[in-house]
């Protein structure tokens, strides 16, 4: 078993380590609750524990199949994530072709590209090459009404669900000097402090948040948003044995990450009243759907791969 | 003989589930009414062939084993493979529109809830091709619910078939169906037809999930 797989096989024992500790707690505090009595804060923790609980066996079974695993994961939650988008979006028949393109050919080739490692081609095949072809696939159609929403909006879909989830696999293919075949660990390291903080985030939200961000929008306050990156910055330190960044470095890149990820959760909070819904999709029980529960790491992994480029390879 | 083609029914019935569930993530929304087996005419909205299949998907096994849809003999009758799907995976109650046909749709409608079946209905009758969310609903509903009153009858809407696969397109697109169930109805006592149908076809409209676009 090389490095690599050690080191992943030990973070996975240590979320479910911690996963038992927060299943523990709920038992514990509905064993402490009178018979009968339902409470609806605890149950909807017990759920969003029990969804936890799968997307660690999914995210650490891909790790542990390696590259293969993680392409397969990511490519298949691209897809979920951009059925719930558009599904929600505005369209006419006029764009069932580009959006059939959109589904069966941009998605996949974006995989096959990241698969190979072309990191020139993955890094502008959807901000050129679909920006542009698409929208002439719907005007040959010929339907003029609401143009530039329906275009406008597939592209957001694209960006959101395919360019930006593409981009926590191309973290593999970043050739950091030292570090060989472990940007894998890379992987791992974004999805942990990005969750991570959004999970604290709604912790210390609740118990000490004051000032909102954006009343109206969000329930996200200042005081939580500052401690839950304080928090991310403190499991990146403590994580920085997976990444090439050293101690400073990976709480400068866990604090970043998690920072840009808690906005863009925002940013697809704002779409979701706009449309006028609570969740994308009822696919994760208890979060909503993959949109809701990777919004962070949507944001983050563009942000976090570019930086590490620049930085480190 | 019998046994194997019961057991390709069941295949082929989990197949077309699992392809649902896959493919449009399709799920059900119990707004009105519990997921409980309890016999009911679930009336639907019309606007693509996969209506049926899908509020069949979503349905829980001991409902879907209790579940007749009402479909058109011409339809389900055409090749042999229809003549397997219909009647055998889907239990269908097959009738035959033609006025001058003996075996009155009705008496087999009927029939089929004495014999405690849930039914699938499509009160518009055919597919609407329109612009309007509805069309005029026909008068059987009407008449099942005056031939058994305690039947509740539920309006269900199943939601962006037609963008999933709008007619004339080939290619379908994996969007996201939801099948909603509402408040069950009853004809009320000295109700006119007309009057109900209006009645349950406000009830199916309400049922239509809100987005902005």
């Amino acid at each position: 078993m090389t490095d690599t797989m050690t080191d992943i096989l030990l973070l996975t024992i240590g979320s479910f380590g911690i996963l038992i500790a927060l299943t523990f707690l709920g038992e514990v505090l509905r064993a402490r609750e009178e018979p009968g009595f339902v409470n609806p804060v605890l149950d909807t923790y017990m759920t969003r524990v029990q969804s936890w609980w799968g997307m660690v066996a999914f995210v650490g079974f891909a790790l542990l199949m390696g590259r293969i695993g993680v392409m397969v994961l990511f490519a298949f939650a691209s897809f979920a994530a951009l059925r719930e988008f558009l599904t929600l979006t505005t369209k006419a028949q006029a764009d069932h072709l580009s959006l059939a393109l959109a589904f069966f050919a941009v998605l996949p080739l974006q995989y096959v590209f990241v698969g190979l490692g072309w990191d020139g081609l993955y890094a502008i095949f959807i901000p050129v090459y679909a920006f542009l072809l698409l929208p002439i696939v719907s005007a040959l159609r010929g339907n003029p009404d609401r143009f530039l929403m329906r275009v406008a909006e597939t592209q957001w879909a694209l960006m959101i669900a395919v360019f930006c989830v593409s981009h926590v696999p191309a973290l593999m293919n970043l050739d950091i000097a030292g570090y060989g075949d472990r940007s894998l660990l890379l992987v791992a390291f974004l999805v942990m402090v990005v969750q991570f903080g959004d999970l604290l985030e709604y912790f210390f939200g609740r118990r000490i948040g004051r000032t909102k961000i954006a009343p109206g929008l969000s329930p996200k306050t200042w005081e939580g948003v500052l401690c839950a990156v304080g928090c991310a910055m403190l499991v990146g330190a403590l994580l920085n044995w997976i990444t090439p960044f050293g101690v400073i470095g990976a709480m400068a890149m866990a604090g970043t990450a998690s920072l840009v990820g808690m906005f863009g959760s925002l940013v697809v909070a704002s779409i979701k009243r706009d449309r006028g819904v609570k969740d994308w999709s009822h696919l994760i029980p208890g979060q909503g759907g993959f949109v809701d529960q990777l919004d962070s790491v949507i944001f983050a992994a563009p942000i976090f791969y570019h930086l590490t480029k620049y930085f480190y390879t | 003989m019998k046994f194997l083609r019961q057991f390709a029914a069941r295949i082929f019935g989990q197949s077309i589930r699992i392809f649902a569930r896959a493919i449009t993530a399709v799920r059900a929304d119990w707004k009105g009414i519990e997921p409980v087996p309890r016999q009911r005419v679930y009336f639907a909205n019309h606007t693509s062939n996969a209506d049926m299949p899908m509020i069949w998907s979503v349905l829980p096994p001991a409902m879907r084993r209790t579940v007749r849809p009402v479909a058109a003999a011409d339809y389900w009758l055409k090749n042999k493979v229809r003549a397997f799907v219909g009647p055998e995976v889907f239990n269908c109650v097959l009738v035959d529109r033609r006025p001058e046909v003996k075996d009155k749709p009705m008496d087999k409608i009927i029939a089929a809830l004495d014999e405690g079946s849930s039914l699938i209905i499509f009160p518009e009758g055919n597919r609407n091709m329109t612009d309007d969310p509805l069309l005029p609903f026909k008068a059987g509903l009407y008449n099942m619910g005056v031939a058994r009153p305690e039947v509740d009858l539920v309006p269900t809407w199943v939601a962006n078939l037609t963008e999933i696969m709008p007619k004339g397109e080939i290619i379908p697109l994996p969007l996201i169906c939801t099948v909603t169930f509402g408040e069950p109805i009853h004809v009320r006592e000295g109700e006119s037809k007309d009057d109900f149908l209006r009645r349950a076809s406000d009830a199916l409209l309400a049922q239509r999930p809100e987005v902005r676009t």
